[in-house]
Parts: C-alpha cells; sequence; structure tokens
C-alpha cells in the first residue's frame, strides 16, 4: 500500500503553512520529512493520517493493506498519548478493544507487541512510573499491535534526552528492518533522517514547499557500518545547507513572535 | 567566568561553607500540628467554660455540647433530625448531580449544547438558590419537594459547570489519540473522556456537597419541623445554645464525613495520579 500527498495546501486562517506538497511513500519505504521550525512538518502528518482536513489536495491511498493490518495508517506520537488511567498492557490493548478481535486474539496481539518492545515485565506499570524512552516504547508497541502498513511518527525521539534517543533509533532500525512496514518519519533531527529515511523530504520555510526530495544511496543496515559515517554527515550537511538560512530566519521568527 | 574581578577581590585561602537559602515555600504541613492546636483551642474554650470566664449562655463548654449530643441521640431527636436532613440532602444531591453531569458532558461533547446550555447556566448559577425556595413551595407544595427541588437545584448549576469543564480539559492529544485508531465517539466519551474528566467532577463533587449541606440547612430553617437547620433554629430561639452547638457540629461532622468519604473515592479512582 502506497501513501500520496497529492497537492497538499493547507491555511490556518489567513495563514499559509503548507504550499503544494505533492509526494509517495512506496509500500515499506521509510521517508524523512525535515525542515526549518514551523514549516508545517507536524501538520502535514496530521493531514497525510486524515487528522486534519486540507485546505487544498489530498492525501491517498494506492493498493490494498496487508489483510492482518488492523489500522494501515498509525501514529507514533511525540507527547507519546498514553492514557495515564490505564497500565501499559491496558494502553497497548486499547486501539482493539473496538475490533472484531475476541479477547484471546487481544491478549495474543498485546503479549507480541509488548515482547518486541521489551516491555513484558512492566505489562502492570503505569505511565507515571515509566522514564520519557519506555513511555515512547509503549507508545511503538500500541502501534505495533494493530499492524500498520505505514507509520506516521511525529518527532517521535525530541521530548527524550540524547542516549535514550540512541537506543529508541536502534529500536526502529530493527522494527523497520524486514521492509514490511512503511514510515514517514518528522523530525527536525537531520541525523535521525538520515540514518533512518530511504528518501529525505526536504521543505521550506512556511509555506511549507517541497525544497528537494534527498535519496538516501545505502540500505539501513549498511549505516550502522563505521565506514558509513562519513557519507552520511556528507548528507546531512547537504541537507543543513538547503536549511540553514530559512532556519536562522525562522528561528528569529519564533524569537519575535 | 565572565567578570573577573581579580583586582579588587582579596586574596583568601579560607574555606567556609555555602549558606542553605532554599527553605520554605513548600507546601507541607506537620502531621500532629493540626490536631495539637485543635485540641489546643478545645482546652481554653473549656477552661474559660468552666471557670465562669465566658457566659454559657452565649458559649456554652465543649463538655455541655458533648452532653447536648449525647442527650440528643439517647432521646431519639438526633436520628430524627439528622435523617430528615440525610434524606433531603441524598435525593436532591443525586438528583442535581445526574442532570448536572448528563448536562455538562452534553456541553462538553457538542457545539449546539455548548452554545445553548452555556448561555443559561451562565444566566441562572448566580441565582441564590435559597431565594428560589418560596416559588418553588408555589410550585411543588408544602412538602419534601421544595427542600429536595432547591438542593436538586443548587448541585445541578455547580455539577454542569465542574464537568464541562473536566471535559474540556481532557487532553487534546488523548482524543486525537483514539481518533486516530478509529475508536468510536461512544468509546472515547468512556474510554478517554470520562476518565480523563473524573479529577475535576470528584472536585466538582466536594463543592456540591457543601453546597447541598449549606441548602438543606437554609431550606429547614425557612420551613420544615425536622431536620438539623430546624432543630439549629429552634434552639436558638428557646436560647438553648449547647443544643444550638450540638447541632452545628453535628453539621460539622457529617461534612467531615462526606469530605472522607470522596477522598477515599479519589484515592479509589484516581490511583494513577
Amino acid at each position: 500500500m502506497d501513501l500520496i500527498a497529492n497537492h497538499i495546501s493547507h491555511r490556518f486562517g489567513d495563514l499559509a503553512v503548507l504550499d503544494d506538497i505533492s509526494f509517495t511513500v512506496s509500500a515499506g519505504e521509510v521517508v524523512a520529512i525535515v525542515g526549518p521550525s514551523g514549516c508545517g512538518k507536524s501538520t502535514l502528518l496530521s493531514i497525510l493520517g486524515g487528522l486534519l482536513q486540507p485546505t487544498s489536495g489530498a492525501p491517498e491511498l494506492r493498493g490494498t493493506p496487508p489483510a492482518d493490518s488492523l489500522n494501515p495508517l498509525t501514529f507514533v506520537f511525540q507527547d507519546f498519548a498514553l492514557l495515564p488511567w490505564a497500565t501499559v498492557e491496558e494502553n497497548v490493548e486499547f486501539p482493539l478493544l473496538h475490533t472484531q478481535l475476541s479477547a484471546a486474539q487481544r491478549r495474543a496481539l498485546v503479549e507480541d507487541a509488548l515482547r518486541r518492545t521489551g516491555l513484558t515485565d512492566f505489562r502492570k506499570t503505569y505511565p507515571k512510573q515509566l522514564s520519557g524512552g519506555m513511555r515512547q516504547r509503549v507508545g511503538i508497541s500500541r502501534a505495533l499491535a494493530v499492524k500498520p502498513a505505514i507509520l506516521l511518527m511525529d518527532e517521535p525521539l525530541s521530548a527524550l534526552d540524547s542516549q535514550t534517543r540512541e537506543l529508541l533509533m536502534e529500536d526502529f532500525v530493527r522494527l523497520l528492518a524486514d521492509g514490511g512496514m512503511g514510515a514517514v518519519y518528522v523530525t527536525h533531527n537531520l541525523e535521525e533522517a538520515a540514518r533512518l529515511a530511504d528518501h529525505i523530504v526536504v521543505l521550506s520555510r512556511r509555506p511549507g514547499r517541497i525544497r528537494e526530495v534527498v535519496a538516501v544511496p545505502m540500505t539501513r543496515a549498511e549505516r550502522g557500518e563505521i565506514a558509513a559515517r562519513e557519507k552520511l554527515l556528507a548528507l546531512q550537511n547537504q541537507i543543513w545547507s538547503l536549511i540553514r538560512n530559512e532556519a536562522i530566519d525562522a528561528e528569529r521568527e519564533v524569537q519575535h513572535a | 567566568m565572565l567578570d573577573r574581578a581579580t583586582d579588587t577581590s582579596t586574596k583568601d585561602d579560607t574555606t567556609r561553607r555555602v549558606r542553605f537559602r532554599g527553605a520554605g515555600f513548600v507546601p507541607a504541613s506537620s502531621r500532629f500540628a493540626g490536631w495539637i492546636a485543635l485540641a489546643l483551642v478545645i482546652a481554653i474554650w473549656q477552661v474559660a467554660g468552666s471557670t465562669g470566664l465566658v457566659n454559657p449562655l452565649f458559649l456554652p463548654a465543649p463538655s455541655a455540647i458533648v452532653r447536648a449530643i449525647y442527650q440528643l441521640a439517647m432521646s431519639g431527636a438526633l436520628w430524627q433530625h439528622l435523617s430528615a436532613s440525610i434524606l433531603r440532602i441524598g435525593v436532591g444531591w443525586l438528583l442535581g448531580t445526574t442532570a448536572g453531569v448528563a448536562v455538562g458532558f452534553a456541553i462538553g461533547l457538542s457545539r449546539l449544547a455548548r452554545s445553548v446550555g452555556i448561555t443559561f447556566i451562565s444566566a441562572l448559577f448566580p441565582i441564590p438558590k435559597i431565594a428560589l425556595l418560596p416559588l418553588l413551595i408555589l410550585w411543588l407544595g408544602i412538602g419534601e419537594e421544595p427542600k429536595i427541588a432547591t438542593i436538586a437545584l443548587g448541585v445541578f448549576f455547580s455539577t454542569a459547570i465542574s464537568v464541562y469543564s473536566g471535559v474540556d480539559a481532557v487532553p487534546r492529544n488523548l482524543i486525537r489519540m483514539a481518533q486516530s485508531f478509529n475508536v468510536p465517539f461512544a468509546t472515547i466519551v468512556r474510554k478517554v473522556v470520562w476518565p480523563g474528566a473524573l479529577p475535576a467532577i470528584l472536585a466538582g463533587f466536594r463543592i456540591t456537597a457543601s453546597v447541598a449541606l449549606l441548602l438543606v440547612v437554609s431550606a429547614e430553617m425557612i420551613g420544615a419541623q425536622y431536620g438539623i437547620g430546624a432543630f439549629v433554629l429552634q434552639a436558638g430561639n428557646l436560647m438553648q445554645t449547647d443544643q444550638l452547638l450540638a447541632g452545628v457540629v453535628i453539621l460539622s461532622v457529617f461534612g467531615l464525613v462526606v469530605g472522607k468519604v470522596i477522598n477515599l473515592l479519589e484515592i479509589k479512582l484516581l490511583h494513577w495520579r
């Protein structure tokens, strides 16, 4: 199943946020969206996931999702969006409650998702008892439970410290390794984008337009090797040179706001 | 260091401990201080009463109040008055709360209900509900109904306001999360909005319990044969200040018990906080 951004534009009142965005996320592909602060990255992701109605254009799906997918487009949120009154396993089970699945089937899916994210021993824990990294693991576990075709990740590591980010990045690489699941990964962190994405969509300052779509010329497995570091760094510098001036302007704009 | 005042500082090799400056401004309370203070005030009050320093007609000693409560309990009058008040509070509070929760949720979840509901609530909430008692007596007759209706009205407005405020305060990211998983509206209300609004709803219960207590006493003072409010008024008319204060103490204990029950509810239902 492919996800297509088809000439998407969006305005908040008089403020133009996105301008004519078009690209395709092919099945199993990881696309990162980067750009200066306020360029509409998260807005674009909300539109792609059907949580926000664009002013013009539309997000579209091509092909059929895998038969076992319960929620083909599944978000992983920056602020985790966990139910504070529910335990880890209740949070992971939450998106399954309204489905036709039996209790045993739900339990099996929850078990599998908890195991894949290393949360089995924390199933009875409440979110407030967990560190930020573990909370985001619950968010990822909940997303995996519904067997998504495409993960929509909105700066999933930005609320975490650098060590936790590194650990979770390894988890993402592992989860996306087999190519069975695609992802749209919104981030302001170019290192994360270069490490994870097959293509990087670089947006301009508001209103966000596509400045360039950069292909990452190596497999995700290769990127973990020391020899790849230089190439990845060069790629990051290339992208940074595209957005640097606009990022400075955006920063000033934020400070004056 | 950006500014090194090396020129003006003198060389001093002695070490000094950095003075602690972070004391105070912590909302903590001592475990026993409150009880000790209360006991002290009662003791002083007792001494003042026993030694004749205070005229017992105006302020009877605590022992006299305890005696009055004991006599009331033994004669059966305590239960007669208390049960009448509890019944009125119970029924009135339940009716007001049920309607308030329903209307509060409707306002919190529906744009139309919000537009209409908030206008009416804003207009009617400031009215002291006890002022409506004569009108309610005209409508409902002289009986339990107008008293219960007064309490229900008082409870309704506070409940509706706390419920829709609670619904408004449910983090939008949780609702968006549920929508992103295609969770149906009714399930979002049941599994996200209700538990998310519960802290505000329970805080509202604390307020409505005291509103109900205030209104039952007021209503009973205006027109009732039995009830703690009626009893306090009668005692005042007869200058039986020990009986009067016994009624006040009973009301205070009743309020404390209700507060405790709400505390227990909060511990049970909001343990996740």
